[in-house]
């Protein structure tokens, strides 16, 4: 009786649905100097393509003929997680390198001491989708956020009396879901990007809005603070195919990459902060040079099909982590632009990946429920 | 891939993109030269043809994408979930079994993406089809969706009847041969697209392109046209460096000593790496080395630099540039106190510390005081820290207290694999940061009640 409810509902929703398919699909008609902007704008982008393409003399996979080939590569999940109702959305390391924080479609924050797979503490957020957790760079905190439209920061606290909900402090905002969040240098800042297709930067502690980043035309789906020595700026990528790196303090966007054909699911920098990869429904990663101001390599094989959910580096940045939608994780040679090996193990999507602080393992969450640790 | 219809119901765009590579992919196993060899199965009695086993399907994968026969198999699967390929034997198990089961290739009439979205009306025909044909032999959720459309789209069941006895007719026409092949196709489309637990979702976005847009894509364009860029032969070899430089220190590429505690269970390697130790390892000491950055953001390899700075008499720099990060990244609520500080010990004639800064800086920082925000000693700070980059730390390598550092540094041995690998080692818990958080308050806390002096330590 549960199950034909279900369908009854599923049905109803769907009709609705497709009775708006056809205008969705087509654009708002354009008034005249709308489309004069527009090829304007379309005009300068190739000639901006063009400048770039003018200093490119090499290729990355040229310039790596000399460096060493890497062997065979084997990589195991060393831990499972299993404690999560539902979906795993997201997840976050904590400075220690053994505690991570996950989120869930269930409205379930877990933290996990992960190297015992004990869970330390749990949250029961008041909305479903959290999609954006992160870890308090002291390991005190953790914040998380999604269909509430709010990033909110508890503190962790370890009297097992202590309802962690009664501390909760909300101190993002925005009109659409929150689709990522992370620490600055601190506890006492939060960067947050958002459905609304906003990023913005907030004070924890008065949950006043410090800065906003407007510049991308849909939904931004991820972000990642550059490590670099004066620490101001971080790239953020969206549903409108384009990567955005924005300055920080002036809240103006510095720089912009457009080449990826589908959204950008997720963005993370090279160690070195010269340049970021992103992972896209287009089944590809790519990595954009900063100081080139250019796409530099293209990750893919036409073996490979299914989107990209969430990349990151090795600690040395010359492997390439990728969590897919079809399940599986591949694990690409930056420099040469290989494929060194395919992971199989989760049973649904992976919709999370994150290497830990130390480089030791990366640890992946999926639709299957579970989190894995690789190493 | 955003949520904003998923959780209404709603569909992805993103799967159009797989739709199209999936397709690509099909494409070439039908290539009439490199193609797959097809052959005719046998189902009960009929023949059928241009099928193929799943064993070949898999070995024309491996082949042709030089993957492996796991990759392959994973790739079949993706292929039949969304139905390019259907099985002859037990259609309703969508899985591609690598044995000589059968397959064939499903025409591109019925292909998702084709025929998206599946119409109601078509689903009740071939419901209703199925009804006049084997009376009364719907499965369960079929049964139950027949009803529901009955109910939903009553206006227009004899038009829907018409067609399903009219279809049937038609089909009756044909070879038998056609005729299973037709119901077979038919029957996989219907199970992908409206599967007893819906499983696939879909969904489309609205990009906001207004005037204000374009305006500013127009700017950002005009910008970046005067950027300074950088050759590719140059940047690109700044890839190999990092990588050659930090690849002893990558345990993913090159282990790491005593063990990976994730495979070993033993957690020495993160003993011997903590914040601060008596004595640090080799590896840690010699990154300090590759550039200040890393030297700065290690808590021991901070203050040995302090030490150092200490005795050249140029501490302040450090202490400055701490102070400064301090508001940057601090509350809102201290900055102005903060600032006053700052300037109070760094900036004020006779200052305990006193900052060597360029005159200019300094009127401009002097100036931004009277108005104190986050980033009111960005510049001040900046310049101390290119002249801690450029002078200080460069002497500090080639000086004695790193050299000895570097000497007495531990590496550690490689622990030896276990003599029974089947007993597991117990895995140790460790003290959660919340926790050490909370006892050094409580502690602080205590000090004050008691009135003793707290210690003036730095707290980075």
């Amino acid at each position: 009786k549960y199950l034909s409810t279900f369908i009854k509902t599923l049905y109803s929703t769907s009709m609705i649905f497709y009775s708006c398919v056809l205008y969705i699909i087509c654009e708002v008609p354009l008034n005249e100097t709308l489309a004069h902007l527009k090829t304007e704008s379309e005009t300068l982008k190739s000639k901006l393509e063009e400048e770039r393409a003018k200093l490119h003399d090499v290729e990355l996979h040229q310039v790596a003929e000399k460096v060493e080939g890497l062997g065979q590569f084997v990589m195991k999940t060393r831990r499972t997680l299993k404690g999560h109702g539902n979906k795993v959305l997201c997840m976050d390391w904590c400075k220690d390198k053994r505690r991570i924080v996950s989120s869930s479609q269930d409205g379930k924050v877990i933290v996990w001491d992960a190297f015992t797979t004990n869970k330390e503490h749990a949250v029961t957020m008041p909305c479903t989708w959290v999609m954006a957790c992160a870890y308090a760079p002291s390991g005190c905190a953790v914040a998380c956020g999604g269909l509430d439209n709010k990033c909110s920061v508890y503190p962790l606290s370890l009297d097992k009396n202590e309802n962690l909900a009664a501390k909760k402090k909300s101190v993002a905002m925005h009109t659409n879901y929150l689709s990522a969040c992370s620490f600055t240098n601190s506890d006492m800042q939060i960067l947050t990007s958002s459905g609304d297709g906003t990023c913005a930067l907030w004070d924890v502690e008065s949950g006043q809005l410090l800065q906003s980043f407007h510049g991308h035309a849909a939904d931004v789906l991820c972000l990642d603070l550059a490590p670099s020595e004066t620490g101001n700026t971080f790239v953020s990528g969206g549903c409108d195919k384009k990567a955005n790196v924005w300055d920080m303090r002036s809240g103006q966007c510095i720089q912009s990459f457009e080449t990826h054909e589908s959204d950008i699911n997720s963005v993370r920098y090279y160690p070195s902060g010269d340049a970021f990869a992103s992972g896209s429904d287009d089944a590809t990663c790519r990595l954009y040079d900063l100081r080139a101001d250019r796409e530099v390599a293209i990750y893919s094989k036409d073996s490979i099909i299914f989107g990209v959910s969430s990349v990151d580096f090795s600690l040395s940045g010359r492997l390439l982590f990728g969590g897919y939608n079809d399940y599986t994780i591949n694990v690409w040679d930056v420099l040469k632009g290989t494929r060194v090996s395919i992971l199989f193990g989760h049973e649904n999507r992976v919709s999370t990946l994150r290497v830990s602080p130390d480089g030791t393992a990366f640890c992946t969450g999926s639709w299957d429920h579970t989190l894995r640790i690789w190493a | 891939m955003t949520i904003n219809t998923l959780a209404k119901g709603g569909c992805h765009r993103e799967q159009m993109a797989c739709f199209r590579k999936m397709e690509k992919v099909i494409v070439a196993m039908q290539d009439p030269d490199m193609g797959m060899k097809m052959r005719n199965q046998r189902l009960l009695i009929t023949v059928i043809p241009h099928a193929m086993t799943g064993h070949d399907i898999i070995a024309w994968l491996t082949h042709k994408y030089r993957i492996s026969e796991e990759e392959s198999l994973h790739l079949g699967n993706m292929l039949v979930k969304y139905g390019y390929i259907y099985p002859l034997k037990e259609p309703r198990c969508l899985v591609l079994r690598p044995d000589e089961s059968p397959y064939r290739f499903q025409t591109p009439y019925f292909w998702t993406s084709t025929r998206w979205p599946a119409s109601e009306l078509d689903y009740a025909i071939y419901l209703a089809k199925k009804n006049i044909r084997k009376q009364g032999e719907l499965m369960e959720y079929e049964k139950e969706r027949y009803s529901l459309l009955h109910k939903r789209i009553n206006h227009t069941w004899d038009f829907v009847v018409m067609q399903a006895r009219e279809q049937l007719r038609a089909s009756k026409q044909r070879r038998k041969a056609d005729r299973i092949v037709l119901e077979c196709q038919e029957q996989a489309y219907w199970l992908i697209n409206r599967p007893p637990v819906r499983s696939i979702t879909l969904y489309c976005i609205q990009l906001y392109c207004n005037s204000d847009y374009y305006k500013r894509e127009i700017e950002a364009c005009r910008k970046a046209l005067g950027r300074n860029r950088v050759k590719s032969s140059i940047c690109l070899e700044g890839f190999l460096k990092y990588s050659e430089q930090y690849l002893n220190h990558d345990p993913i590429m090159q282990g790491c000593l005593p063990s990976n505690p994730w495979i070993s269970d033993d957690t020495a390697h993160w003993t011997m790496n903590a914040e601060i130790v008596p004595v640090p390892t080799r590896l840690r000491v010699e990154r300090w080395s590759f550039s200040f950055m890393e030297l700065l953001n290690d808590a021991m390899g901070r203050r040995e630099f302090m030490t150092y700075l200490e005795k050249e008499f140029s501490a302040e720099n450090l202490y400055f540039w701490q102070a400064c990060e301090d508001i940057r990244h601090g509350e809102s609520s201290k900055i102005v106190e903060k600032v006053e500080d700052i300037y109070k010990n760094f900036l004020a004639p006779g200052a305990a510390r006193w900052v060597n800064i360029d005159s200019k800086t300094m009127d401009k920082t002097l100036e931004g005081i009277k108005r104190p925000h986050r980033f009111v000693m960005d510049d001040a700070q900046m310049h101390i820290y290119f002249l801690m980059k450029k002078d200080s730390y460069p002497r500090y390598l080639k000086s004695d207290l790193y050299k000895n550092m570097l000497a007495k540094a531990i590496v550690p041995q490689e622990t030896k694999k276990s003599v029974f690998p089947f007993m597991r080692r117990q895995r140790h818990s460790s003290p959660s940061p919340a926790q050490t958080a909370t006892q050094a308050a409580e502690e602080e806390g205590l000090a004050k009640g008691a009135g003793a002096n707290s210690a003036a330590g730095s707290h980075f």
